[in-house]
């Protein structure tokens, strides 16, 4: 079956993933996130906490990114798939490294450009997708549809 | 009663303060969740953070919630069918880093039970409007571009195309 690891930071990039939620749950699907409490609240029991980070925080960007290595390295998924923030996006990362397929859906709450790491995965994800249609740009990022 | 949301995170002090000033006008009761804020409310019952279950609860007693245009705050409103006032944080009140709140209600404005106030002038006409609309449940349009991103991931899962 294949592996999907899901991975979303608390707050709206939750919400988002937790409407991909039931579509997600016919693979072998693995959560990730930021805040102990939201997996707790969805009946989620095994999900993973990885610490919270973004750009202005080097020392917690990299404990994230270690975390997040130890998590693809153990669960080797097939596919990763994340909508944001930061630590979703190192999964994606390192994730490629191994050969996952890897999809960046930036979140909703960008209607005005890319977030940072949206940009960031035209280059290191396999696909992204913009929940704006006046942001899609040649397919990179695509647009197909939206959650909001 | 409305319910009030600044998110679990940054403070949103200009918004509480305002709910503050129109609550004894509104002749039902208000409760906030404040984030990290430091203005003390005299009027509205304010809580620096509700746990995800206790703020499930309250959102379904609710009659409206007036809200930064958090994302997680208007999916949460749509999934509970809950009528909406956004008021964007604004970055150069040191709010958030940048404007994409703005940015987020010049997108939302006019969609069915949501209701936008830029300025702290415009809540209260926003919300007495707030008051009266109805919501039904998840609009057709709004199923249809979900129901298409869905798709498109899960094509992404078996076969790497979108």
């Amino acid at each position: 079956m294949t592996k999907v690891l899901a991975a979303a930071s608390a707050g709206g990039h939750w919400e988002q993933m937790m409407l991909l939620r039931p579509m997600l749950e016919q693979f072998d699907v693995h959560f990730a996130t930021t805040h102990p409490d939201l997996p707790k609240r969805a009946g989620i029991t095994n999900a993973t906490i990885l610490p919270d980070c973004n750009q202005n925080q080097p020392l917690k960007s990299l404990m994230c990114l270690v975390a997040a290595a130890r998590l693809v390295l153990r669960f080797r998924p097939d596919v990763v798939i994340s909508t944001g923030a930061a630590p979703g996006f190192f999964c994606i990362a390192l994730a490629r490294l191994i050969g996952a397929r890897t999809l960046w859906i930036d979140s909703v709450a960008n209607a005005e450009q890319l977030s940072m790491c949206g940009k960031l995965s035209r280059i290191f994800s396999t696909r992204c997708i913009t929940q704006w249609e006046h942001l899609e740009r040649d397919g990179r990022p695509g647009f197909a549809g939206s959650l909001l | 009663m409305i319910l009030v949301t600044v998110g679990m995170q940054l403070g949103f002090d200009r918004l509480i303060r305002a709910m503050d000033e129109i609550a004894p006008e509104l002749g039902m009761p208000v409760i906030a969740q404040t984030g990290k804020g430091t203005y003390q409310a005299r009027n509205i019952k304010t809580l620096e953070s509700i746990a995800p279950s206790e703020f499930d609860k309250l959102i379904r007693e609710t009659r409206l919630l007036v809200a930064h245009a958090g994302i997680g705050t208007v999916l949460t409103a749509q999934k509970f069918g809950k009528p909406l006032v956004l008021f964007p944080r604004r970055a150069s009140f040191g709010e958030h880093r940048n404007d994409h709140q703005l940015a987020t209600v010049g997108q939302l404005d006019g969609r069915p039970g949501i209701g936008v106030a830029y300025e702290e002038a415009d809540l209260r006409a926003a919300i007495a409007k707030g008051l009266e609309s109805e919501m039904g449940g998840v609009a057709s349009d709004l199923a249809e571009r979900r129901s298409r991103l869905t798709a498109a991931v899960e094509r992404f899962i078996r076969s790497g195309e979108i």
